[in-house]
């Protein structure tokens, strides 16, 4: 109950400072299956932006995938991470059999609930996009049954860029995009790269036709 | 602070023709039922008709409570016009410091004179002080790459955003001889006359408009929609001359002034608008877009009307 007034309130402060608009492209704010959706990385506050961008009721059954190294050190990070935004931490480094991310990522979505992870595993300084690591390939393969959507997320890196403390109000855009599977045989590297794509593509959604709007 | 007599009779002017404006879309409405195509126009006027309700009851809600909290919501406005201009502008990651300056210090620097009503130093804080600091604080970032680009976007804001929307609240600190404590029917007068020719241009743009007055910059924009609207929103200023310290035709030339004003300032930030490939500021207000989309024309205008009446009539 707790968690849920805090996670309230955390989703309305940044609404507000962000001025958050979610733009549903290519998908319903609600689907039927647990979600994986994946987004370019560039700041601290991404994970949160897209989380607050969600609707409510998803809101409270998605989960953030963040980095056991960085999110587990003591005090106020900790406290963020697990009890505000009830992150999965996961191990960065090399997987072992008794602490596998990929299992405890389907742990998750076999209880219903869905992931935001960010395939490039880390934020890049200049705002361009990394590669996206293996990682989302095989929770794609490992999780067949639930829904991998595109997130595009515009301005966060000039909100709070990678090595800054204090973040900028500027007006954030969240733009969902259309589910993608995995197609039989697909590749490791083809896939990774569709997934890249499909997020990049959806930086241009809002080039749709010219209308004018200088009317009062 | 409480509204004045005439301030109240003002609002109930607007009021009333608010009315008239709702209940022509729901008469628009019910025709649209039947004639499929209009649909959406009237859709989008009926929201741009209850937007105009929420912004004259905020207006009529701050004016009431007085200065200071018209300060403060002038300031809220420029919070919002700033953050839609730098979000549009492309701004470099050496750009963080100098921008959380603008937002939390400069900004609020500047209303804070207002509130303090301090004159002399409220009209050059940002022209002379921000204008400095801007490009010393850039270069402590260490970048030299697009450097007077980057110090001009910053400095335009600010001056657009945040200098030019003060001198709106600073309106309430004119003294007029013949004229006190009812200054802020001078800010009502020039908000008014404005907005309403905006809206004039729209209407008689709509009505009669066939010759693009800037094809590229702003196509919806006809001659017959300005002269019409500059015309008649002068014509309003004319009819509100009792409600202003002006005579009549110290009121309608005035009116000419900001109105004229106003179709420029619409049509410079339609230029930079387009330039970064946008329809609208942002989306705070259904069916007009941003905030700057609304207080576009009186960036330009408010601060060479306050001069107008600072030096002739104070």
């Amino acid at each position: 109950m707790k968690t849920t007034v805090t996670q309230f309130l955390v989703a309305g402060t940044v609404k507000v400072i962000t001025g958050i608009r979610a733009v549903w492209h290519g998908c319903p704010p609600a689907g039927a299956r647990p979600r994986v959706y994946f987004a370019n990385h560039g700041s601290h506050l991404d994970f949160v932006a897209l989380w607050a961008a969600l609707d409510t009721p998803q809101r409270l059954r998605t989960r953030p995938v963040a980095a056991r190294d960085f999110w587990n050190a003591a005090g106020i990070r900790r406290w963020i991470a697990c009890s505000v935004f009830r992150a999965l931490l996961i191990n960065r480094t090399k997987a072992t059999r008794e602490d596998n991310p990929l299992h405890d990522m389907r742990a998750v979505l076999a209880g219903g609930e869905s992931l935001i992870l960010f395939p490039e595993g880390t934020r890049t300084l200049t705002g361009e996009t990394a590669d996206f690591k293996a990682g989302l390939y095989h929770l794609a393969k490992a999780a067949p049954e639930a829904e991998f959507v595109p997130v595009f997320l515009e301005n966060l890196n000039r909100i709070l860029p990678k090595g800054e403390m204090l973040p900028i109000p500027l007006l954030t855009t969240v733009v969902f995009g259309t589910p993608l599977s995995l197609q039989p045989l697909e590749a490791r590297d083809a896939y990774l790269a569709r997934a890249r794509d499909a997020v990049l593509g959806l930086r241009h959604w809002h080039r749709a036709p010219e209308v004018s709007a200088d009317s009062p | 602070m409480h509204l004045t007599e005439q301030t109240q009779h003002l609002f109930l002017g607007i009021l009333a023709v608010l009315i008239v404006a709702s209940g022509a879309g729901w008469l628009l409405k019910r025709r649209a039922v039947t004639r499929p195509g209009l649909g959406p126009v009237v859709e989008n006027l009926v929201t741009r008709v209850n937007a105009w309700w929420v912004m004259a009851a905020l207006l009529a809600a701050t004016l009431a409570l007085g200065f200071h909290a018209t300060v403060i919501v002038f300031g809220l406005i420029s919070f919002f016009a700033l953050r839609e201009f730098v979000t549009a502008t492309p701004t470099a990651a050496a750009d963080h410091r100098a921008l959380f300056w603008s937002f939390f210090v400069i900004l609020p620097a500047q209303y804070f004179l207002v509130w303090i009503q301090w004159y002399g130093l409220f009209s050059i804080f940002i022209p002379v002080y921000a204008f400095i600091f801007i490009p010393i604080r850039l270069t402590l970032a260490g970048e030299y790459k697009d450097f007077l680009e980057r110090t001009a976007r910053l400095q335009w804001g600010l001056m657009v955003c945040v200098f030019f929307i003060s001198h709106l609240p600073m309106m309430l600190t004119l003294h007029i001889p013949g004229f006190e404590g009812r200054s802020a029917q001078l800010l009502l007068f020039l908000i008014l006359v404005v907005q309403s020719s905006d809206v004039l241009q729209y209407i008689w743009g709509k009505l009669l408009g066939r010759r693009k007055v800037a094809p590229v910059l702003s196509p919806s924009k006809t001659w017959e929609g300005l002269v019409g609207g500059v015309l008649s929103a002068s014509l309003l200023g004319l009819a509100l001359t009792g409600f202003t310290p002006f005579r009549w035709w110290q009121a309608f030339g005035l009116a000419l002034l900001a109105t004229l004003l106003g179709f420029f300032g619409g049509l410079v930030m339609s230029a930079i608008k387009r330039d970064r490939g946008l329809k609208d500021w942002g989306h705070m207000i259904k069916g007009h877009g941003g905030m700057l989309d609304r207080i576009d024309s009186l960036c330009f205008s408010a601060p060479l009307f306050f001069h107008f009446v600072r030096n002739w009539w104070t």
